[in-house]
């Protein structure tokens, strides 16, 4: 009997599989082409107190083995979500994870305050939809807060701990490749009391229209996403986990069973899934798949037999 | 798994790929076609030409790696559909004009054949291509090459006009659109929208379209728009 079952903060994960923010929408949407409740989890579309439209003009570029985007946290507002999506997530047998980003520290302690809220009014009738919160501070698109709270310690443990204080569901904090150090930034955000630390998100990055003399992007700079930027991941996913006795959810690049399990032996408790899901919309039924047969074939009954091996 | 049973090059970087497989669709959907494997890291959209029992037809023109590689396949050859995707042209009735522009005719094809009766106009820049499989099917059928095909449709006499085509032809549709009057009523203009995607579905909104009434997903919510609602800010 194979073992792919992960727990953090109490909050099981059926497998390592984890569909990242921002690539799977509230999950509907691949729900329609497979059971979305074969994944371990998913994290939902990053999700700011207030709606907002993201960025104009170009929003993806594809480069050598990834793509750049520069979507700028386009979504419907914590309030649209809960009203909206709840409902849906309520019927799936998933790890269900909110992506909170924020434009000021209020915002962010705001939008925790109303998920906590609803938490706690459906954990009442019994199902609370979610699972835990991912907080963002590392989203490279956007003009205001985003990534500007990521880089700097000091300023992302002050939204750490306003978060912290503001919720009581578990707390992940999406870290930054672009962090001074992401190292010192995982120690910060386990001394805050919080539960996992997430990496990477995306890496920022350019590109130049050479005719048209510019930038394809209106914000000059976009994120790198992609097997491009496994290599990069996989380093700081082990660089932290040996750092911090949190957990830590790796994700950079992943597009197969192999990956996945280099992750894990680098020291990822879970792992999230994120530009894959565009190459294959069913990415998350396939590497559920190739999971499995590729711990048989290695005679991995657990992944915790694995886990930070190297 | 789709296969490949025909991919015959039609003009200077236009091709018709005829596929196995993904037999369903209505007009104007589309689907997320792939015939590599890792990289180009995304599947490329292209309209539904036409649908049947047999298989879907797609008319695509070359613009990058990703059409490269598609106009490179030989029968036999497999590939993948994901699909069909997108809110397409409504079934409707009354006086209809298809208008295409260049690789825009693709998806008029197919409401051709859905809309019997039609008066088609297919304008071109440089070289016509494909224009006497819709003969057939049109009530009257206007060809432009090197001109402006909008100059050619009388939009009040319409009561629906399809558009698909460049980026400035859908924005002089919908103009031409919002002036044309008949009897105080105004035709229903339908564009379809072409736009950069990741999934197809509805999930990265990287096709984000700003309506009237907010953003909406060109993949999910569109291709096709009636024209009064988009908002055009170039």
């Amino acid at each position: 009997m194979i073992n792919t079952t992960a727990t953090i903060a109490g909050v099981s994960f059926k497998n390592p599989i984890v569909m990242a923010s921002g690539t799977f929408g509230f999950g509907r949407e691949y729900g329609r082409l497979y059971d979305v409740s074969l994944l371990g989890g998913i994290s939902g579309k990053g999700l700011t107190l207030h709606a907002k439209a993201g960025n104009p003009g170009i929003r993806v570029y594809e480069t050598p083995s990834g793509m750049l985007n520069s979507v700028g946290l386009e979504n419907p507002g914590v309030e649209a979500f809960l009203a909206k999506e709840l409902p849906y997530w309520e019927t799936l047998d998933t790890a269900r994870i909110v992506n909170l980003g924020g434009n000021t520290l209020a915002d962010y302690v705001l939008g925790a305050e109303l998920i906590q809220r609803d938490a706690d009014a459906r954990q009442l009738a019994g199902n609370p939809a979610v699972d835990m919160i991912e907080l963002n501070i590392s989203c490279p698109n956007v003009k205001e807060g985003g990534i500007a709270f990521g880089v700097k310690t000091p300023a992302a443990q002050e939204v750490v701990r306003a978060v912290r204080a503001a919720t009581s569901l578990p707390l992940a904090v999406k870290l930054s490749p672009n962090a001074e150090d992401i190292a010192e930034m995982a120690v910060m955000c386990e001394a805050e009391g919080a539960d996992a630390v997430s990496l990477i998100n995306t890496i920022s990055g350019m590109k130049i229209d050479v005719r048209r003399r510019r930038s394809v992007f209106n914000n000059l700079y976009a994120g790198l996403s992609g097997p491009a930027i496994k290599p990069v991941a996989l380093r700081m996913v082990h660089q932290v986990s040996r750092r911090v006795t949190i957990p830590v959810i790796g994700m950079g690049g992943i597009t197969s069973a192999t990956d996945i399990i280099e992750f894990i032996m680098a020291g990822a408790t879970v792992i999230q899934v994120g530009t894959y899901n565009f190459m294959n919309l069913r990415a998350g039924s396939t590497l559920a798949l190739e999971l499995q047969q590729f711990m048989k074939e290695e005679n991995i009954s657990s992944l915790d037999e694995i886990r930070g091996i190297v | 798994m789709a296969t490949v049973i025909s991919n015959e090059r039609l003009a200077e970087g236009v091709y018709h790929l005829v596929v196995e497989g993904g037999n369903s669709g209505e007009m104007g959907q589309f689907y997320m076609l792939r015939a590599w494997g890792a990289y180009p890291l995304l599947s490329r959209p292209l309209s539904i030409h036409q649908v049947n029992d047999n298989g879907v037809e797609f008319l695509y023109h070359v613009v990058g790696e990703g059409t490269e590689i598609l106009a490179g396949l030989n029968p036999g050859d497999p590939l993948e559909l994901e699909g069909p995707f997108g809110t397409g042209f409504p079934q409707v009735e009354g006086k209809v004009a298809l208008v295409g522009g260049g690789i825009g005719i693709a998806p008029l094809y197919y409401c051709a054949q859905k809309l019997p009766g039609s008066d088609i106009y297919l304008g071109f820049s440089r070289e016509s291509f494909r224009t006497e499989a819709f003969r057939p099917l049109a009530a009257e059928l206007t060809v432009d090459v090197g001109g402006l095909i909008l100059d050619s449709v009388d939009f009040s006499a319409y009561d629906h006009i399809f558009v698909c085509g460049p980026h400035p032809m859908l924005k002089a549709a919908q103009l031409k659109g919002i002036a044309a009057d008949t009897a105080g009523k105004r035709p229903d203009v339908y564009l379809s929208l072409e736009n950069r995607m990741a999934c197809g579905i509805g999930a990265c909104l990287v096709c984000s379209v700003s309506c009237k009434d907010g953003q909406r997903k060109a993949c999910a919510d569109g291709p096709v728009f009636l024209a009064e609602e988009v908002l055009f800010h170039d």
